[in-house]
């Protein structure tokens, strides 16, 4: 069976998106159980920086080369940045989902919801079976 | 995966690290090191693929051939020993049941319908409903099936069954001994590639699998998931059941009026096939190439530059052999020629996509 890094310090949605909290700025990748189930990665879609998002919708999609796949926002708020060099070089996101595949920040608008996220040994149990 | 039957290949997608996944009541790999690796490979080298969830039914007894006749729209009659023969099954309104290949083991009296896995259960109930005094029987369970395909395919099925092989023609086969039991060597494909597909008994078909990857070590052979099989045949423009093809397709507007053969026998659906036609199809099966970034996939509707609907895409993909993102739909007539434009709607942006050449990938 595949093992996966799951990093302590970050957040988790159902999802299979990653969220890393750095006082107010979220940033957020997908995972690589979920790059793995994916396949190899050939198209992202991502919202402009300036855009709103929610919690728990849709901010962009991913595809393989089999099927296309939305992609969940972990908090609601801004997007400030967005890695645009994943529209030209999409496999980044197979490569090292949890770094350079990072794909938006957001600036969050309440603390709250991360309590509506899991934390990583929550998420482990989700995808180790 | 609860329920979902294994074929008798299911250890060796295992141990091969196969990725698998449930398809049509089956489990079965998607892919092995990467889809778009085995993509390729099938194009260059050679791809071995477990399509043991194909259904098989066999058709036998003096009344076989024209219970075959009636049931599939291609010519059967024409069909001598050894001879294989793309069709369709197809329903009393003009639609499709089922596309399939009709194996002829002995002209007028014994035929093997090789079925979709996805149909195989509806099929089956429809040959015996509509059979006329043939002996049917599914022998689905009896049999595996692994597809040998690619540039290097006829070598390797070359290297188990002797030089004969290499003088099989397209559509024909060959029965052949392997381990004391009978296996044909069917010189058929869904790939657009030179190969074999092998019905072997289930209880040879592991066998056979490992002897092919052995033997083709230094042709470059290896296994090839469900998502390369899709990929290969959407470059080819070959219609997968459900999605170019259903029950209420006519076989015309699917571009399949070659296998349908209205003059010289009667079938089921024959007169509505041909009604249609000939009042006018309003729409088209074409090949589409993304002009705009975006990637079509089936559902996904059409429209023109006025903005009236005009068809939907029904399989669409990023090809591995040409990196542009292709797609298969139909298209009002009117619009359907090469190198018209027109808008794919995906994901509420409309995004241009051009009408272009099939196969996308040219092949001798």
């Amino acid at each position: 069976m595949a093992t996966y890094h799951i990093p302590e310090e970050n957040y988790y949605t159902k999802d299979h998106e990653w969220a890393q909290v750095d006082e107010n700025v979220v940033t957020v990748g997908i995972t690589e159980f979920a790059q793995d189930q994916l396949g190899e990665v050939v198209y992202v879609e991502l919202p402009e920086e300036g855009a709103k998002v929610t919690q728990g919708e849709v901010f962009g999609v991913i595809e393989s080369v089999k099927a296309a796949n939305d992609l969940y926002a972990p908090v609601s708020g801004t997007v400030i940045e967005v890695n645009a060099s994943l529209l030209d070089d999409p496999g980044t996101i197979n490569d090292d989902p949890m770094n350079d595949g990072w794909m938006i920040r957001i600036e969050m608008d309440t603390e709250k919801e991360l309590a509506n996220l899991m934390r990583a040994p929550d998420y482990k149990k989700l995808v180790v079976k | 995966m609860s329920g979902a039957k294994r074929t008798p290949l299911f250890d060796c997608h295992v141990a091969l690290g196969a990725k698998m996944v449930e398809f049509a009541g089956w489990e079965m790999p998607i892919e092995y090191q990467g889809l778009r690796a085995e993509h390729v490979n099938t194009r260059t080298n050679v791809g071995l693929f477990d399509v043991s969830h194909m259904g098989e039914i066999r058709v036998k007894g003096p009344k076989a051939l024209d219970t075959v006749e009636w049931l599939t729209s291609n010519s059967v009659a024409k069909l001598e020993n050894g001879q294989a023969q793309y069709s369709l099954l197809t329903n009393f309104e003009g639609g499709i049941v089922d596309d399939l290949i009709v194996y002829c083991l002995e002209k007028a009296v014994d035929y093997l319908l090789c079925v979709n896995a996805s149909n195989t259960d509806k099929d089956f109930a429809w040959v015996v409903k509509n059979n006329r005094g043939a002996q049917v029987s599914n022998e689905s369970a009896q049999w595996g099936q692994i597809a040998v395909q690619g540039p290097k395919a006829i070598e390797l099925v070359s290297r188990l069954f002797g030089t004969k092989v290499k003088s099989v023609p397209g559509f024909h086969f060959l029965p052949a001994d392997f381990e004391g039991a009978q296996v044909l060597l069917a010189r058929t494909g869904y790939t657009g590639e030179e190969g074999f597909e092998i019905f072997v008994p289930a209880a040879k078909a592991a066998l056979l699998w490992n002897l092919l990857l052995d033997k083709g070590q230094d042709l470059g052979v290896g296994p090839v998931g469900l998502g390369a099989r899709d990929t290969l045949r959407t470059e080819m423009k070959y219609p997968l059941y459900g999605h170019e093809i259903d029950d209420t397709t006519n076989p015309y507007a699917a571009g399949l009026g070659w296998v349908i053969k209205p003059a010289s026998k009667d079938f089921i659906g024959r007169d509505k096939i041909v009604a249609g036609k000939e009042a006018g199809l309003k729409r088209k099966l074409v090949g589409l190439k993304m002009v705009d970034r975006g990637i079509a996939r089936q559902g996904y509707p059409l429209f023109s530059f006025d903005n009236k609907e005009i068809g939907k895409v029904t399989s669409g993909t990023v090809s591995p052999s040409l990196g542009d993102n292709i797609a298969v739909g139909y298209l009002d007539n009117e619009y359907a020629e090469l190198g018209c434009e027109v808008l794919v709607e995906i994901r509420g942006r409309k995004l241009k996509a051009a009408v272009v050449k099939t196969p996308f990938v040219q092949k001798n």
